[in-house]
């Protein structure tokens, strides 16, 4: 399936969330993620299920002012 | 000094924590500035791993609290998801709310951020709005939840230091019980000191410091300012007046003819 990860599309099998993070090789530890413009907090990631054209966002802490 | 949502801070400096030219000077400024409280951001982050992780393990060592931000949001929900990205990921209810209005100026827009304050005060956070000087937005502000109000000075990043004096002025003089702080705009430690001396309560600094030319000197000249400008605005400066007013007695004088 076609994903829409951080603003550009991507093909991804993962059934979760949780499982997409792992495809994709993040390290889970400094992530907040979004699925479909809303938070996703990191216990609820593996009950996450994804399908064809979600958006996802995967942040990590940024320097800022 | 400085009380926000009832945690006493010791310092009235907080510091942004981006643009400086390496993580090293990023925490020798931070050490030198006594800041408590340092803002952070986030975004989007590669699967490769960038080094947002050792940027993060970097703040977490300096033993300070964060305040993270919404910068960049152009609209209510970006800024309210992005809020509660921020909650999951540092770990605090406080959020320096940024909802932009206008590219070229950064300005705040007012009603966004009304209702995003609204949304994310009932939502349990402790909001910390950047936002204009306009009083009758700070009234809103406050019914909205926010217990801090953040008017900039100037805009973001341009280092003009106070343009509207007078307004900050008014500013603080109708919001006498409200932690304030000026947040933006700022370039020079005589700005700082000029705007605690009209009683703010602290300043929120980032480019002033990061992209001088020392900026572990600037923070510590920063520092002595902000200090400077409180301690005279304790000891309650004169007005200034139109007429001169001699300052040496001329009771007693010697009248030569």
């Amino acid at each position: 399936m076609k994903l829409i990860i951080n603003g550009e599309t991507q093909e991804a099998s993962s059934a979760t969330l949780a499982a997409l993070l792992d495809e994709l090789a993040y390290d889970h530890e400094f992530l907040a993620t979004a699925y479909n413009n809303e938070l996703v907090a990191a216990e609820d990631r593996s009950s996450c299920v994804l399908a064809d054209g979600d958006r996802i966002e995967i942040l990590s802490p940024m320097q800022g002012g | 000094m400085p009380d926000f949502y009832g945690e006493k801070i010791s310092s009235s400096l907080l510091l942004g924590t981006a643009q400086y030219p390496s993580p090293k000077v990023l925490a020798e400024a931070v050490k030198m500035s006594g800041a408590e409280i340092l803002t952070v951001s986030l975004r989007r982050e590669s699967s490769s791993g960038g080094s947002s992780g050792k940027f993060w393990e970097l703040i977490r060592d300096l033993n300070v609290k964060v305040l993270p931000n919404t910068a960049g949001c152009h609209s209510v929900k970006e800024a309210v998801t992005t809020a509660k990205m921020a909650r999951e990921l540092f770990g605090t209810d406080w959020i320096k709310l940024e909802v932009i209005g206008h590219h070229d100026s950064l300005q705040p827009d007012v009603f966004g951020l009304v209702e995003a304050a609204r949304i994310l005060s009932e939502d349990g956070f402790k909001v910390f709005p950047y936002t204009t000087e306009d009083i009758v937005v700070g009234e809103k502000l406050l019914e909205a939840g926010c217990k801090v109000l953040m008017p900039w000075c100037a805009p973001i990043g341009s280092a003009k230091g106070p343009v509207n004096p007078d307004a900050l002025k008014a500013y603080r003089a109708h919001f006498p019980d409200v932690p304030l702080v000026v947040d933006a705009g700022l370039g020079r430690p005589s700005h700082a000191a000029q705007v605690m001396e009209f009683g703010f309560d602290a300043v929120l600094l980032n480019t002033a410091v990061a992209k001088a030319g020392d900026p572990v000197a600037m923070v510590e000249a920063f520092s002595r300012a902000i200090a400077a400008g409180h301690l005279a605005y304790k000891a309650q400066p004169l007005e200034p007046r139109d007429m001169a007013v001699p300052s040496t007695p001329v009771i007693g004088m010697a009248v030569f003819e």
